[in-house]
């Protein structure tokens, strides 16, 4: 299917957003085949977690960082009218590990790492090093999408618990210092109010946005039109689609996952 | 044994095949030639399935690869080398690595003897030296020489090379010419040669197959194809443009 030149233009719109969604299912299929059957190359992942993961950081520090501190704020000016300042640092915490961490890091991650991804294979495709691979006896999937995928698996999920982290604590310091709330109330609140299903939630999410960005950008990727125009479109879709099926996930994902771990 | 039977492949409205018929034995070299744009590297392409024709079958000793999903297409495929027209190396890797990337994958052999095949493999086609640089710094000659190692580093039992002298000059063009000729001799590959160098298919071709018109328009031996009266075969033989094309 995906392997040779694109046999039809795909649709535009929701129902070429949906078709093009279950061409990534069946590339994800391919790859979860591979992973199971097939000896990795360690190599290329650590490369991968390298690349995404690593380089990644100073994106989402500073993402996490910021978010924290303008939660904090506009908490406190609302909290403060009915005098709950000490709650402040428990929403912060709260959203951030349930939402904003996992999102805000898969959007940033998704336009850095996503990008990326897609341009490189959309590159090694147009310039025919994906057919090269293929004749040397190699499967694309086995050796350019596996590794990014499990790299963002293992690195997102690491990014987003940082991200967290930070904004937090970025919090922490605008609630203390800028605005001057008991330290020691904003701690007790937070622990309080914080449940270890909100981080899990936070965690879950980040796994699934990670294959999201690898698979949507694999998919671009391998799939891109031909010349500069092609992988230049591959690119910008690769981030649209990826960041758009995020935001759309994260809400069934937030429901469903409320849902269950209440019923547990 | 290569067979292609009726074989064809259009892209959008346009047929670029439309019923290709041919048999290369084991051990033959067959060269293709033919017009800019009719099809030769399609044609090769199909003939490792790489690309999918719309009907035909394309035959590698009695199995038919047309319809084989990729993993049954990877195990045909380690039987063949192919050059690419744009040499089609990988551009995130040395010179060694992309030349040592089949020796790899087929596993089995120590980093040493590794190196040491890339280096012979680099001085066959005139490149010693070159292990460590990035196809980027390289020409684009020596990047065809880089990937027709590659190509041939792992001792395939079929080679096709899509011009494999083109952007070359006269000199390494012999050489490359006499190493292909060296490979096939040496090792008993079959070798599919597409080219526009009309010495080279002289020297190349125990066998010339011309593709026109969507179909195999003439075979025969490199003798019987420079000799022929034929004038569609004489204008492209002997280089002469066609009055009637050129409104
Ligand atoms: N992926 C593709 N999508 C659409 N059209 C294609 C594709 N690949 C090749 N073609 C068309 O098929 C025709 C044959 O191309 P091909 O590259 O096989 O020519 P060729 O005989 O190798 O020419 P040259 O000698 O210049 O290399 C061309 O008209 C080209 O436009
Ligand atoms: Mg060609």
């Amino acid at each position: 299917m995906i392997w040779g030149p694109m046999s039809k233009q795909t649709s535009g719109g929701i129902y070429g957003w949906v078709e093009g969604l279950g061409q990534v299912a069946i590339l994800a299929r391919e790859a979860f085949g591979s992973l199971c059957s097939r000896k990795l190359s360690w190599d290329d992942l650590m490369y991968q977690i390298y690349f995404i993961g690593w380089k990644s950081q100073s994106v989402v520090l500073v993402t996490g960082a910021f978010t924290g501190m303008v939660l904090a704020a506009q908490t406190y000016f609302q909290f403060h009218k009915v005098k709950m300042d000490t709650a402040t640092l428990a929403v912060v915490s709260v959203s951030m590990c349930s939402e904003l961490g996992p999102v805000l890091t898969a959007l940033m991650v998704a336009g850095r790492v996503g990008a990326a991804i897609a341009a490189e294979l959309g590159t090694m495709r147009v310039t025919e090093q994906i057919d090269a691979l293929r004749t040397l006896a190699t499967h694309p999937v086995d050796y350019l999408v596996v590794p990014r995928l499990l790299a963002l698996h293992i690195a997102l999920p690491l990014l987003t618990v940082e991200a967290i982290f930070v904004g937090i604590l970025a919090g922490y310091g605008v609630g203390t210092r800028l605005l001057g709330i008991d330290g020691v109330y904003l701690y007790a609140n937070m622990v309080k109010y914080t449940g270890g299903t909100d981080v899990l939630m936070g965690l879950i999410k980040a796994l699934i946005f990670g294959g999201i960005i690898a698979m949507v950008g694999c998919y671009k990727g391998l799939n891109c039109g031909e010349g500069a125009e092609g992988v230049g479109r591959a690119t910008t879709e690769a981030v649209v689609y990826s960041s758009i099926t995020i935001l759309i996930c994260n809400f069934f994902l937030t429901l469903s996952l409320t849902r269950l771990m209440n019923s547990l | 044994m290569i067979e292609v039977r009726e074989l064809k492949k259009s892209f959008g409205p346009n047929p670029i095949l439309n019923g290709v018929n041919f048999t290369i034995q084991d051990g033959e070299s067959v060269v293709i030639i033919g017009r800019s744009g009719g099809g030769k590297s399609v044609l090769l392409k199909h003939l490792v399935g790489l690309l999918q024709p719309d009907s035909g079958q394309v035959l590698i000793d009695g199995e038919n690869i047309v319809g084989m999903n990729e993993r049954e297409l990877l195990r045909v495929r380690g039987r063949f080398g192919m050059l690419f027209q744009g040499a089609a190396l990988f551009d995130s890797m040395t010179v060694a690595e992309n030349i040592a990337f089949g020796l790899r994958r087929y596993g089995q052999l120590s980093s040493g003897e590794i190196e040491k095949r890339v280096s012979e493999v680099l001085r066959r086609v005139e490149l010693p030296g070159t292990e460590s640089k990035k196809p980027s710094e390289l020409s684009g000659g020596m990047r065809k020489r880089v990937g027709l190692a590659r190509s041939i580093v792992y001792n395939p039992e079929i080679v096709l090379y899509d011009e494999p002298t083109t952007g070359l000059d006269p000199v390494v063009s012999d050489s490359i010419d006499q190493l292909i000729l060296r490979v096939r001799n040496e090792m008993k590959v079959t070798s599919v040669v597409v080219t526009h160098d009309m010495r080279s298919a002289r020297r190349l071709g125990q066998r010339i197959l011309m593709l026109h018109k969507q179909r195999i328009y003439a075979t025969g031996t490199a003798e019987e194809i420079f000799s022929s009266t034929d004038p569609v075969i004489r204008n492209f033989v002997e280089g002469v443009s066609d009055p009637k094309e050129q409104k």
